[in-house]
């Protein structure tokens, strides 16, 4: 727990020193018609840098509690995790939906131990309906592949 | 074919090779659904006539296709020019432009530009006219401008009188920069999101003047609750309620005018059969009578123009945009 | 004058074909407002080009019956699976998916349609009889006032969380950093982009919630090992006339939502601060505010009557000035153009047909709504029986559908992911995260307001408080800032003791 907080305080100043520099790019002065672009970006940002240093101290001087995760809690999340983000990155290549149809396959069967035979329709038919629903009826693209293309969409 | 074409037979052969090909070459149609792309958001002037636009192709069958129209405003439209910059010889991409083609690259730097596209057609183009508050005493743009000038706005700081306008460096400001340049006088001016957002404004009193479009205000000056004072044209609007209202130049002895393009593009290296399909496509939409009432209704200038007087006249504005930007300080720097 | 007008509406609205429109309405919108990313304005946009070859009153029926649909669609999924449908149904969760999680899914969801019936009912009440008047007083909100209003709706939340005060502070500013991202609308610059183009449309309200609420809630539930518990949900009507049972003890935050609502709604300003105001005063003045967060039938009531009054109340300003209040209302006043109307002032003498047709249709579009969804409670409580290992990917794909359909960018789907991340880090180290999110809505109105005021002004701050409607809102909003500093202080003056800790909140 504590590791992470700090983890946690650090990334968190980090993106508040982002903040910063592209709020001084942009100027962070007062003019004449009110505060220019970069004026409220750079003042939350110092605050929310000053809290964090402060929460960053107040955890270090707390003991240790029990971890973040335990590595049998950690397990699941991952497995929900990573399919996820792969199936996210298979989107760029082979569209929305074979990639989500991919995605439930692989969760159902080898996350949930499904069998086949409830696996397979659902991971097929999902993805079907979501076609029809979205390209075909509501009129909402969604990112398509190759085999998209080959049905003429 | 000399060895084909010498037997009865081999002509017949070539004669139907011919009549069969012909049509299959010319009428390129759309395989896949249209992206119509709109770089503004949900229910400004551009959406409107984006989806009027999808709207009579499917009421009167125009194509063989749907169009899907996909709204991407981010970036004063930049993401939504990026977005079609990036589907280089695609043909079943299409995006209506408005001032930002020229505005948003010239003041962001993002890169983009009307030569990355492939110019299809103009369909109109919108009017910009001087509005006030119809309880001001008001009744001339001249009588308006004497005020502006001696900080005569009481309820504002300093006198100094408040024109409301759609975004910062856009049309509105270039309007409003332009003014101010050519009669030497200063407004406070505030930017608001939407058009429609600004004529409520003016009609709530929170700002002194507006240069809005005439659709967005006509319903307010029906209702009596704004005055226009004059059009930003070198020659009034020839409709039946809106000729009574003098042009810039009429009415200030200054020549200020200006015009926003409701014009359509293609993906850049937009197949050659795929402009020209889309071109028939915009001319038979064009006639409809369902669009002639929306310009009506809205005194939009109709301009239908396609090919080299297009371009020319893109290319014209491309060049007045960055002089006007250029004098008003809105370049990015 | 209103009865009269509203029974001639009703001759127009209760035939045949625009019953059968509204019925068509209502289902395709509860399907739009259940899926998150799609909500109303989309779905309008979508259906309006299939109204053109209609008569303008009966599309009119269509789309706002649409609307209603996805008002009331919008609470199923929070309630269910902790994702807000709609923006303004984030607050819908912070009560309701404890709830479904202790097996109470269907009062949860009566609970929701009810109110949400009970908000648009004292709305559409007040646009019958007071539609003019009350678009009078919408035109005095300039800049200054929606700043004020902003400024009230902030307050009213601060203070009521508990936690480690850093922690709420961090987590408002990320919210406001966030909402900073993208064009300044002011100066036209490009912010905190760093010149990549996805980065300039900003980060988008609905894929932050879809990431921190709902994927951070699947990472969460995995992680305890728990599957929803909904098995336990009851499969009939019963449940709806249960909670109906106990409904009118509420009667008190029925009232104030339907005020906060309508009020909030009225002119551009929002159902989702609204139901966030709601919300924030129900606990306030609860006698059980420590419940709330835990799974209380009134932390549901609150927030879906105010965003339901709003969402009705929107109509007004579009009806009466030809402003949407709501981005779906903008798609319907594109749509009043198109079909040859002319919004605005006028629109209640020249076309009383199209007007009093379409206000009648807010009454029956809104029976017939709340009959609809009601009957289906049971259904929706029973989807939680789906195994978990089935369910879980098929809420990450409509997830990934949603954030996507905002902006048809791959881009928002990897928010969502790293937001889920995020929302289950931040949940397990105590960083709330219901002030990120209020600070992601309101940051962006917030900075324009203020910074617009101050053009007005030429800088002085002085603006807020010489504006009477300003004024008085900004003098509530400080009081409500300085609330937490007073209480002890009065407490102790009264004698009275000190209060136990607050709880934290979601």
């Amino acid at each position: 727990m504590r590791v992470a907080d700090l983890v946690t305080a650090v990334v968190l100043m980090a993106l508040g020193g982002l903040a910063l520099g592209d709020s001084l790019r942009l100027g962070i002065g007062w003019g004449t018609d009110g505060p220019q672009s970069g004026f409220f970006p750079f003042w939350l940002a110092v605050i929310m840098n000053a809290a964090c240093v402060v929460i960053f101290v107040q955890v270090l001087r707390r003991p240790a509690t029990k971890p973040f995760v335990s590595r049998r809690q950690i397990g699941p999340v991952l497995a929900v995790l990573w399919p996820a983000t792969a199936a996210v990155a298979l989107m760029h290549v082979v569209g929305l939906y074979v990639a989500a149809a991919l995605y439930m396959g692989f969760y159902m069967r080898w996350v949930g131990h499904n069998r086949w035979r409830a696996v397979i329709p659902l991971a097929i038919g999902v993805p079907v309906v979501a076609f029809l629903v979205f390209e075909m009826w509501f009129l909402v693209p969604m990112p398509k592949g190759p085999l998209e293309a080959w049905l003429g969409y | 074919m000399t060895h084909l074409t010498r037997t009865p037979l081999g002509w017949l052969t070539l004669l139907v090779l011919l009549v069969a090909a012909t049509p299959v070459q010319a009428a390129w149609e759309p395989t896949k659904p249209i992206e119509f792309v709109i770089p503004a958001g949900t229910g400004g002037g551009a959406d409107q006539m984006a989806r009027l636009i999808a709207g009579i192709a499917e009421k009167h069958k125009l194509t063989p296709r749907p169009i899907i129209v996909v709204n991407k405003a981010g970036g004063a439209g930049a993401e939504g020019f990026l977005h079609v910059k990036g589907k280089k010889g695609d043909a079943h991409t299409i995006i209506i432009t408005l001032s930002n083609l020229f505005t948003t690259p010239l003041h962001t730097g993002v890169p983009f530009s009307w030569h990355d596209l492939t110019p299809i057609a103009r369909l109109a183009l919108d009017q910009f006219i001087l509005w006030v508050n119809a309880e001001t005493p008001y009744k001339t743009a001249r009588e308006y401008i004497n005020a502006v000038k001696g900080k005569q706005c009481k309820e504002r700081e300093g006198g100094q009188c408040i024109m409301g306008g759609t975004g910062s460096a856009q049309e509105d400001q270039i309007i409003t920069i332009q003014l101010e340049q050519a009669l030497g006088l200063k407004f406070t001016y505030v930017p608001f999101k939407g058009g429609g957002e600004v004529c409520v404004n003016l009609v709530g009193k929170h700002v002194d003047s507006t240069v809005n479009n005439p659709i967005e205000c006509v319903s307010h000056w029906r209702a009596g609750r704004v005055r226009p004072l004059a059009v930003f044209d070198t020659a009034r609007i020839p409709e039946a309620d809106w000729k009574d209202i003098p042009t810039v130049k009429e009415a200030l002895g200054v020549d200020i005018h200006y015009l926003m393009l409701r014009g359509i593009f293609g993906a850049p290296d937009m197949p050659k059969e795929a402009v020209e399909w889309y071109v028939g496509f915009l001319k038979k939409i064009y006639d409809t009578p369902d669009f002639k009432d929306y310009l009506k209704q809205g005194a939009l200038k109709p301009a239908f123009a396609t090919g080299a007087e297009y371009v020319k006249w893109v290319e014209e504005n491309e060049k007045l945009h960055r002089e006007l930007m250029a004098k008003g300080g809105l370049l990015k720097k | 004058m209103g009865l009269e007008n509203l029974f001639f509406g009703f001759q127009i609205a209760i035939t045949p074909f625009n019953l059968f429109m509204a019925v068509v309405g209502i289902t395709l919108g509860t399907i739009i407002g259940v899926l998150p990313g799609l909500g109303g304005a989309n779905g309008v946009a979508i259906l309006l080009p299939l109204t053109f070859t209609m008569p303008p009153t009966s599309a009119i029926i269509l789309l706002t019956s649409l609307y209603w649909g996805a008002l009331f669609g919008g609470a199923i999924t929070s309630v269910l699976f902790n994702i807000p449908g709609e923006p303004w149904s984030v607050a819908t969760t912070f009560d309701g998916y404890p709830l479904a999680r202790q097996g109470q899914g269907g009062q949860a969801l009566t609970a929701a349609f009810t109110s949400s019936f009970v908000g648009a009912f004292f709305s559409i009440v007040l646009i019958t009889f007071f539609a003019p008047l009350l678009a009078e007083i919408a035109l005095k909100f300039g800049p200054p006032e929606f700043f004020a209003i902003q400024l009230l709706t902030f307050s009213s939340f601060v203070g009521l969380g508990g936690g480690n005060p850093l922690k709420s502070l961090v987590s408002i500013l990320i919210g406001f950093i966030l909402a900073a991202a993208g064009l300044d609308i002011v100066t036209g610059q490009l912010r905190m982009t760093f010149g990549f183009t996805e980065l300039m449309k900003g980060f988008d309200f609905i894929v932050a919630v879809i990431g921190l609420f709902g994927i951070g809630e699947i990472l969460l539930t995995v992680e305890e090992g728990l599957s929803f518990r909904g098995a336990n949900a009851r499969m009939n009507l019963r449940v709806v006339l249960d909670t109906w049972k106990v409904l009118p003890r509420y009667w008190r935050t029925f009232v104030r939502g339907s005020f906060i609502g309508f009020w909030m709604g009225f002119k551009p300003g929002g159902a989702t601060p609204a139901s966030f105001m709601s919300y924030a005063f129900a606990k306030r003045f609860s006698k059980h505010a420590d419940r709330f967060g835990k799974g209380e039938l009134e932390g549901v009531v609150a927030p879906e009557t105010a965003a339901h009054a709003a969402g009705v109340a929107a109509m007004l300003p579009m009806l009466t000035l030809g402003i949407p209040g709501s981005p779906t209302a903008a798609v319907m006043l594109g749509g009043l153009i198109i079909w040859g109307l002319q919004p605005g002032p006028l629109l209640f003498k020249e076309k009383p047909d199209f007007v009093w047709g379409l206000i009648a249709s807010m009454y029956t579009g809104n029976i017939i709504g709340v009959l609809m969804v009601l009957a289906f409670v049971p259904f929706f409580a029973a989807i939680l029986r789906v195994p978990f290992a089935i369910l879980t990917p098929l809420i990450i794909v409509l997830c990934a559908i949603g954030s996507y359909a905002v902006h048809n960018s791959m881009i928002d789907i990897w928010y969502m992911l790293i937001f889920g991340v995020v929302g289950y880090v931040f949940k397990k180290l105590d960083y709330p995260l219901a002030p990120l999110v209020l600070a992601l809505v309101l940051g962006d109105l917030a900075e324009n307001a203020l910074r617009q005021s101050l053009i007005m002004s030429q800088g002085t701050m002085t603006i807020f408080l010489t504006r009477p409607i300003s004024g008085a809102i900004t003098a509530v909003a400080i009081f409500f800032f300085l609330l937490p500093l007073i209480t002890p202080w009065w407490r102790r003056w009264r004698g009275l003791p000190a209060p136990a800790p607050a709880p934290r909140e979601t």
